[in-house]
């Protein structure tokens, strides 16, 4: 792809002692909104500073708008990025804050203070204009440190973690809002996230880092759905994750021979060797009576957690243990008490067979 | 119980009040027999007179003393908080091979006794020709004093948001440009508090004056010279000035210690 507006090749930063990014290949298309998304350590907030040019990469390069940026220091590169902090200038009052970066630009008083009120009014925020910085809410904050990222008409914005310190119900509104300004002013976001309900609300695509190498990169839905190892599919928290050997096939499936019985999976070219399939949790049925789907197991309750209008049941299968997520009537409808047996089904079209196998 | 509750609430103020007395009366018999009529300090007071303050402007040699005192005091304060900001910045901002013995090298000549420290001082300028001369109480006066002003703006910086400077940076900043535009906003309260502070250091150091001054004379030293010579009624008068000059610039220096960034506006408007 030529066409990307960011693109990362080989990049690579060590520290004294550990390596935060292990080279990785990344590029970025111009309006794309991206995540990167991953536990934290993974290396994702390094990616994001060495875009910025807060830290020199040990090796690699990185390009933005086709220039190699190797050499070219932070402000001399027009990536201004919101931080997890906010970073907002304590003795500045919140119209000097937003005027910051164009007085760096040179740009005359009336003209800057001007502009900047533009920004305040768009973020709703002109009557506070002349107010400290300590008089704000935490999300007005927010929206000051948006607004002075924003007002020199940047080709990027880079995001650290930018909600992480919100309420989650400004962080929503927030979501909504960041959303709106990327639809509007149809530049490229980079968002750094840990938090998955963030990174699918809002990325068009998400890169899944962990240990400073990218684990898979695609769309939300392709990453739930089909993700590439055990890494991914753990981490997205609600996959029941089954290893075992194919051991033959039937029809348009492949068996897979595993501890908790023999299950049919998808995967025409599956003929034998290792392999490990996910049943996502919100694919498995789960009633008091014996499942007739083709894939089934039983085992006893451990617990229900509650996660809004969805729960999810925790199931020990074997030792194993398994999770299936479903809308609070329908469990509340079956009663379940810790302890007592239930069974599991899904279709064979439903499992997804890893294609690194762990 | 209510009654030893109050009994000990009383007994706190009246410890307070002994305290600050402690502390105040010489002061206070200074500045009330400034004012006094009689040639000496005498119980009854010999009613209110400005004979005295009037004495000590008309006299040549304390005016000398005071503007030198004045231009030391200023002078040490410009450089001692510059060179006091350096310090504590490198300090802040750098790793460096013998950086503690740097921060040991800034507590010394607080501790060393001031006798020693006029006595080397003394020593050293006379080598380098620079005795006796306002330019050599300054740097002599900038060496104590720069200790207090790192101190002062190193207490400050250690409130400083790590990412402010990248902050500057990403938004477009050179590293110059970022210690005019950041740094030093953020420290102004502890510059302007370490610039009062030392002042007053200065304005009070009698004993390293008094070594490396020669016939320059600051103002604690003409005090010296004229208690020496007979009790001077004018002493008094010239304690009170002192007196009101320093209590000043500490006080200022106080409350811009205390003072945070985010109250700057609210102190600008007093």
């Amino acid at each position: 792809m030529n066409n990307a507006f960011v693109s990362l090749r080989k990049l690579e930063k060590k520290y004294p002692g550990h390596q935060a990014v292990r080279g990785i290949d990344l590029d970025i298309r111009a309006g794309e909104f991206i995540a990167l998304m991953g536990p934290s350590g993974c290396g994702k907030s390094t990616t994001l500073r060495l875009i910025a040019g807060l830290e020199e990469p040990s090796s690699g390069e990185i390009a933005i708008a086709g220039r190699s940026m190797n050499g070219v220091p932070a402000f001399e590169r027009d990536t201004p990025m919101v931080w997890q902090s906010l970073a907002l200038f304590p003795f500045l009052s919140v119209v000097e804050n937003v005027e910051f970066p164009l007085r760096m630009k040179k740009i005359a008083p009336i003209e800057r203070r001007k502009r900047a009120m533009e920004w305040l009014d768009r973020m709703g925020l002109s009557a506070m204009a002349g107010r400290n910085i300590a008089q704000l809410s935490g999300g007005q904050r927010q929206r000051v440190a948006i607004a002075r990222a924003l007002v020199t008409q940047p080709p990027i914005l880079l995001l650290d973690e930018p909600l992480s310190a919100l309420d989650a119900h400004l962080r929503v509104r927030m979501q909504t809002e960041l959303s709106r300004l990327h639809k509007e002013l149809g530049i490229t976001f980079v968002y750094v996230t840990h938090a998955q309900s963030e990174a699918f609300a809002l990325a068009d695509r998400i890169v899944l880092m962990n240990d400073g190498v990218i684990q898979q990169s695609g769309r939300p839905q392709d990453v739930y759905r089909e993700p590439e190892n055990a890494f991914v599919a753990e981490f997205m928290g609600t996959n029941n994750i089954i290893s075992g050997k194919i051991a033959g096939r039937s029809g348009a499936f492949a068996v897979i021979e595993t501890p908790l019985g023999c299950f049919e999976v998808p995967g025409e070219r599956l003929v034998s060797g290792p392999a490990s399939f996910v049943g996502s949790a919100d694919r498995v049925s789960l009633s008091g009576e014996h499942s007739d789907a083709v894939n089934r197991v039983s085992g006893l309750v451990i617990g229900v957690e509650f996660f809004g209008s969805t729960q999810t049941v925790f199931i020990d299968v074997a030792g194993h243990e398994f999770r299936v997520q479903k809308p609070q009537h329908e469990i509340d409808a079956l009663d379940l008490q810790p302890g007592r047996e239930v069974h599991l089904g899904w279709q064979p079209a439903h499992a997804w067979v890893l294609p690194q196998a762990a | 119980m209510r009654l030893a509750t109050l009994f000990s609430r009383i007994a706190q103020y009246a410890f307070l009040v002994f305290v600050f007395l402690f502390i105040a009366t010489p002061m206070i018999v200074i500045l009330v027999f400034s004012f006094d009529a009689n040639r000496f300090p005498t119980i009854p007071w010999g009613g209110f007179s400005l004979e005295w303050h009037k004495a000590v402007l008309e006299d040549g040699m304390i005016r000398t003393s005071f503007m030198n005192s004045l231009v030391v005091a200023g002078s040490t304060a410009v450089i001692a908080t510059f060179v006091g900001f350096a310090a504590a910045y490198i300090d802040y901002r750098y790793v460096f091979r013998g950086k503690s013995l740097m921060g040991l090298a800034v507590a010394i000549p607080p501790a060393v006794p001031a006798s020693i420290l006029g006595m080397a001082m003394l020593a050293f300028l006379s080598r380098v020709g620079l005795f006796g001369s306002v330019s050599a109480i300054v740097a002599c006066h900038v060496a104590i004093a720069s200790s207090f002003a790192m101190a002062i703006v190193r207490l400050r910086l250690r409130d400083f948001p790590p990412e402010l400077e990248p902050a500057a940076h990403n938004l477009g900043a050179p590293p110059f440009t970022t210690l005019m535009r950041v740094v030093i906003p953020f420290c102004q309260p502890a510059l302007i508090a370490s610039f009062f502070l030392t002042a007053a250091v200065s304005f009070d150091e009698f004993l390293i004056a008094w070594f490396v001054g020669g016939t320059v004379e600051t103002l604690p030293v003409r005090i010296l010279n004229l208690l020496q010579g007979q009790v001077n009624p004018k002493i008094n008068a010239i304690g009170t000035i002192v007196l009101a000059i320093s209590v000043t610039l500490v006080l200022l220096a106080q409350n811009f210690i205390g003072a945070r960034a985010t109250q700057r506006s609210g102190t600008q408007e007093e």
